[in-house]
């Protein structure tokens, strides 16, 4: 017991980013799926199970009459596909995790990823537990997001134009920290520029698996070059 | 709601089963205990940064640089949350203060 508070208490300010951002965020999906007239229950519902930031938005529209199974399977395949790489990372991470693995898998959004990449335990705190308690934290602000935003979204009156950003600023961030604590930069700068490039030619709705692909060829053939040098 | 009650779990779950898979894909490849091989493990190495440089440019994906505001208040917040980050080194400073200018810069500077 005292272990999971500690864990808890150590992973509650390194997510605090993502409780901004996903409260938010989470608010403007149920405000979203309530105009399609699924109130707070259903939103509730998907961000349980499903939980996938921007495909729930995607998500929205795959509930009209007619929608064929096939096509939302392959428009979420589409959506998602990204993630099929996340877990490369997580191989090593996630081991001896037991029963504790498969909810880690499950709920490897791009927020709980990049704050699993970013972040340690500190000294005498069970790292799986940290970790554990990291994605946990994260799905129940998700959750708790899209319940508001399903009861009572229209009472907020502040304008809340540009809160989004937080999660812009929490990727930035992170960025910053693995370029400040690493010398190799090229893996960033890769990420960066085949994401950029891409967007460019593919557009803003296709262009994260094109990027996704070259990002991988380019580091495939950076790893040639490099164990060839070292072979040298 | 346009669908039946029934329908809707349907598409719900069926959502959520094909985000599980492209999360345990790679866990369904490389089973642990099982040695992985060493170009998996040198990708799993790099690529955090380069994908976290990814999401960067999607979260600014919407950013239009050829028309009004050109992207200036994205740039701008985008750059004081580096200056913050590289000053004070601290999560919350930064996130909260590149939030805050942003949305002053968005709802004051640059309404649409």
């Amino acid at each position: 017991m005292k272990q999971w508070k500690n864990a808890l208490r150590a992973a509650f300010p390194c997510t605090i980013p993502v409780l901004m951002g996903y409260l938010f965020a989470g608010m403007a999906f149920g405000v979203l799926f309530r105009s399609k007239g699924y109130h707070f229950g259903w939103a509730a519902l998907m961000s349980l199970l499903v939980y996938a930031g921007s495909m729930q938005f995607v998500a929205v529209n795959f509930f009209v009459p007619g929608i064929s199974l096939l096509s939302v399977a392959f428009m979420t395949l589409m959506v998602n596909i990204r993630h099929v790489f996340y877990g490369l990372s997580m191989l090593r991470k996630f081991e001896g995790m037991g029963k504790k693995k498969l909810y880690m898998i499950f709920s490897l959004t791009d927020e709980t990823y990049s704050l699993l990449c970013a972040s340690e335990p500190p000294h005498g705190v069970d790292r799986g537990l940290f970790f554990f308690c990291i994605a946990l934290l994260d799905q129940l602000y998700w959750i708790a997001g899209s319940m508001a935003g399903g009861l009572a979204g229209e009472l907020i009156t502040f304008d809340t134009t540009g809160i989004d950003f937080t999660l812009t600023a929490l990727f930035v961030v992170i960025f910053v920290e693995q370029w400040l604590s690493t010398k190799n930069h090229w893996p960033a700068l890769i990420g960066l520029g085949a994401a950029g490039i891409c967007l460019v030619i593919f557009g803003q709705e296709n262009f994260i698996l094109p990027s996704m692909i070259v990002m991988l060829c380019v580091l495939m053939a950076f790893r040639k070059k490099e164990t060839k040098g070292e072979e040298a | 709601m346009t669908l039946g009650v029934g329908e809707s779990v349907l598409v719900i779950l069926l959502i959520a089963a094909v985000t599980f898979l492209t999360r345990a894909f790679p866990f369904l490849v490389f089973p642990s205990g099982k040695p992985v091989p060493r170009t998996v493990k040198y990708l799993g190495e790099v690529l955090p940064s380069a994908v976290i440089g990814m999401l960067v440019v999607y979260c600014l994906k919407g950013v239009t640089p050829l028309t009004w505001p050109y992207g200036i208040p994205e740039i701008l917040a985008v750059a004081a949350v580096i200056g913050l980050h590289v000053w004070k080194r601290n999560n919350l400073i930064s996130i909260c203060g590149g939030t805050a200018f942003y949305m002053v810069l968005v709802q004051v500077f640059f309404c649409k």
